[in-house]
């Protein structure tokens, strides 16, 4: 394989685990941060989505 | 309930949509699952007893056990399990958002595609046409119809969310959305190889990364094949069966988001010991035992749904097998994590221990939630009750004994296998042949294929059971539905928030699941490409011979691979057993790496030079009159079958485009050489008193038995440059 070497070349390239970390970290804080923030009727909304009609709670 | 579907339907008095849900291509995906589920089974059972009666391998190349099994794990992921998967998914995604699936014609193309798959793998995997990566066996031209019919399926699946008359996508279709996302990425990447004839081809890694790529692709195989869309079955089957809302969503939200990110990275607890570098090792294992913690999320949140309804799963076949099923994903996602230590890996790895886990996985997870969307699905469809829940109940009871039939011996097995491996006396030398271990394993193999003869004998009833059903039912081809269409301005919520923005658009979810997926793979990759100290190169690993090529060819086509591992971890045992440990270095010209994941048979790894031409001619004419007691096939077609001479010369080009060094023009010269060095062997064979034409194929596969693993014997020098 020819282009196998090519991103070695990129200068800074050990950035790239740390700004994964970052994304990771970043992501799960804020969907905690939404998940229990969020709506109660509106969650209760979305669970019942497969109860068309006739909710069962 | 007054504000329940604000945003969907803002007043009441809008004109509602009169529609039909499409019940003919699920029912059509519910024959297919269950024709080739005991197709697949009756596979399983016939590869089970062959490790108890080698004679059942009957002589031909086609029904040996090394084409047999890729036949079966295929037909039970692809075809039974994914079929599965798509009766499910046309059948819930309609209902969830309240729009027939969005073309007929593109489902009809869908569900023939995925059949003709089905058919030409089997066709050609017992032909021993196969790229020799385990669950990615098929060959480029199948490749390149799975990719398209995949396609199809998301652009149905797609087309169907965008005309969608419920605003909100339920969690169930966000693990749909993921599966087809990160399936289409896996196989893509996975399946990058070079033809070099109509139905062969050379994967474009080598070694080192193919093994990386392979188990990164094999473990999300499981992850985003047998996993993610199941669970979207989960959440929307078991609310439906026990008639009451998921236990709680919020969870189901983190379950969905932290599984998808996290099980992308753990591939590479498929290879702790091996030759990987070993920082890609430990972060398979951290996110292996990270993976519990959605994983348990997501199980709990299936079972904790039944609360107050328990009675309900006394009586009901559907829940009954839905419970046991969601269980049982909760001990194979605790185990998994587990086998991913590398002190219980060093004891499970290549053992039938791994055999026992996938199939709890296999039978419990994935078998009994599709017997439970049967028993769920099939009277719904052809209006009427069940024939018989008597009949529904003795499934369910053979069911499970065949699960516990078969993963009990094994774990034993796995076990035995593993200590009577280690075992070393005072004076250092090694308790057991590795031929004792096999003969040990006779009666747990002959249990496990009862295990599984229970299993087949419940999914029969189970058939029967639904016939009679179909038969005292009316079907229901097309469902009338009715539904207000989406209000073109969408009124927010007071209380917006990001995660709202995106659960409620498709296309953006697309690109976030890819995102989140694609990470953790480039993560791992990447750094095996780039880094060149990763794989120190051995001066002395030499591209194989045109011969050897041929013969490595030859293994590859009659899977070796399924019994022989090529892959010496650093313990004292296995040095012993087979000779020094396996470097990064030897592999670079492997493509496909050949590391094998059980050890049926012993290791290849330093075959090379171990014993004479003699031995391994004899051996694959008739193994059991070298190794009496053996269970491996004999092989007599290789001993008839000329080399296929023709095709040298594309192979070695192949070859050159990949990167290994033949000089120029050496696809020209590759067949003189070729016969210089059969003419060698039939030459030394002859000394031996065994007259063999110097074209037979068998002399191609001992040219390259011969060379495996003597690069670095004959010169230790390693340059990290």
């Amino acid at each position: 394989m020819k282009f196998i070497h090519y991103l070695e070349r990129i200068t800074g390239v050990g950035v790239y685990p740390l700004f994964s970390l970052l994304i990771f970290f970043v992501f799960f804080a804020v969907l905690l941060l939404w998940i229990l923030r969020a709506d109660k009727s509106y969650i209760s909304a979305l669970k019942n989505i497969p109860f068309p009609g006739n909710e069962t709670e | 309930m007054s504000n329940l579907f604000e945003g969907t339907n803002p007043t009441a008095s809008v004109q509602t949509d009169k529609f039909f849900y499409d019940n003919k291509i699920v029912k059509w995906f519910a024959y297919a699952t269950m024709l080739w589920g005991i197709v697949g089974m009756l596979a399983g059972i016939l590869a089970a007893f062959q490790l108890v009666f080698p004679a059942l391998n009957m002589g031909m190349a086609a029904t040996t056990f090394g084409r047999v099994r890729p036949v079966h794990t295929n037909a039970i992921i692809f075809a039974f399990v994914g079929n599965g998967i798509f009766m499910g998914v046309y059948y819930s995604l309609q209902r969830l958002v309240k729009a027939r699936m969005f073309s007929d014609r593109l489902s009809w193309i869908h569900f023939w595609g995925w059949q003709l798959i089905i058919v030409l793998a089997a066709i050609t995997l017992l032909a021993g046409y196969t790229s020799g990566k385990e669950y990615a066996e098929l060959e480029w031209p199948i490749d390149i119809l799975i990719a398209l019919v995949w396609v199809t399926f998301g652009i149905n699946m797609f087309g169907t969310i965008l005309k969608r008359r419920e605003r909100h996508l339920y969690v169930a279709i966000w693990f749909y959305i993921a599966t087809f996302v990160t399936v289409a990425m896996l196989h893509i990447v996975n399946s990058m190889e070079i033809p070099f004839s109509w139905m062969k081809s050379y994967s474009m890694y080598a070694g080192v990364q193919d093994a990386l790529v392979q188990w990164w692709y094999g473990h999300n195989a499981v992850a985003f094949f047998l996993t993610t869309p199941y669970l979207g079955l989960m959440y929307y089957f078991i609310p439906k069966a026990s008639n009451r809302p998921v236990y709680s969503y919020r969870l189901s939200v983190i379950h969905f988001w932290a599984l998808i990110f996290l099980y992308i990275w753990a591939g590479p607890h498929h290879l702790l010991y091996t030759a990987l570098p070993n920082w890609a090792q430990s972060l398979g294992t951290v996110f292996s035992i990270m993976l519990i913690a959605p994983s348990w999320g997501g199980m709990l949140n299936g079972l904790l749904t039944l609360r107050g309804a328990w009675d309900k799963v006394r009586e009901d076949p559907v829940l009954k097998f839905m419970v046991v099923a969601v269980t049982a994903y909760g001990m194979a996602t605790f185990e998994g994590p587990m086998l991913s230590l590398k002190s219980v890996n060093a004891i499970s790895h290549f053992t039938d221990w791994t055999i026992a886990h996938v199939h709890v996985g296999a039978l419990g997870w994935n078998g009994f939630l599709t017997f439970g969307m049967f028993y769920y699905l099939i009277p719904k469809i052809f209006r009427t009750k069940l024939y018989s829940v008597k009949l529904a109940n003795n499934h369910f009871w053979i069911g499970t004994l065949g699960i516990i039939f078969y993963v009990v011996p094994m774990y034993w097995a796995g076990f035995m296998q593993s200590l009577a491996w280690k075992q070393i006396n005072d004076d250092g030398t090694l308790r057991y042949q590795f031929l004792d271990t096999v003969k040990q394993m006779q009666p747990f193999y002959l249990m496990r294929g009862i295990g599984g003869i229970l299993f087949l004998i419940g999914a029969l009833i189970m058939t029967y059971n639904l016939i009679k059903t179909m038969r005292g039912g009316n079907v229901l081809n097309d469902e009338a539905a009715e539904a207000a269409p989406l209000a073109k301005t969408f009124v927010p919520h007071a209380t917006e928030y990001w995660h709202r923005w995106i659960e409620s658009r498709p296309m953006q979810m697309l690109v976030f699941s890819l995102i989140a997926v694609a990470i953790g793979g480039a993560i791992e990759m990447i750094p095996t490409f780039m880094v060149k100290s990763n794989i120190p190169t051995i001066a002395s690993v030499k591209p194989y011979t045109p011969l050897e090529l041929q013969g490595r060819d030859i293994y590859i086509r009659e899977g070796c691979y399924l019994c022989h591992s090529q892959m010496i971890r650093p313990f004292r045992a296995e040095v012993l057993r087979y000779g020094e440990y396996s470097k990064a270095g030897e592999f670079v010209y492997d493509h496909p790496f050949q590391w094998g994941s059980k050890r049926t048979g012993p290791d290849l790894a330093r075959i090379g030079g171990k014993y004479p031409n003699s031995w391994h001619f004899n051996h694959m004419y008739e193994p059991s009159s070298i190794s009496p007691g053996t269970v491996m096939p004999n092989y007599p077609w290789l001993f008839e079958n000329d080399i296929d001479t023709a095709i040298t010369p594309a192979k070695i080009r192949a070859m050159q485009t990949l990167g290994v060094p033949y000089p120029e023009g050496f696809d020209k010269k590759a067949n003189k050489d070729l016969m210089i060095q059969a003419n060698g062997i039939a030459l030394n064979l002859s000394m031996d008193k065994i007259t063999i034409k110097s074209n037979k194929e068998i002399v191609a596969l001992i040219a390259y038995l011969q060379r495996v693993g003597t690069d670095i014997k004959l010169e230790q020098k390693s340059t990290t440059k």
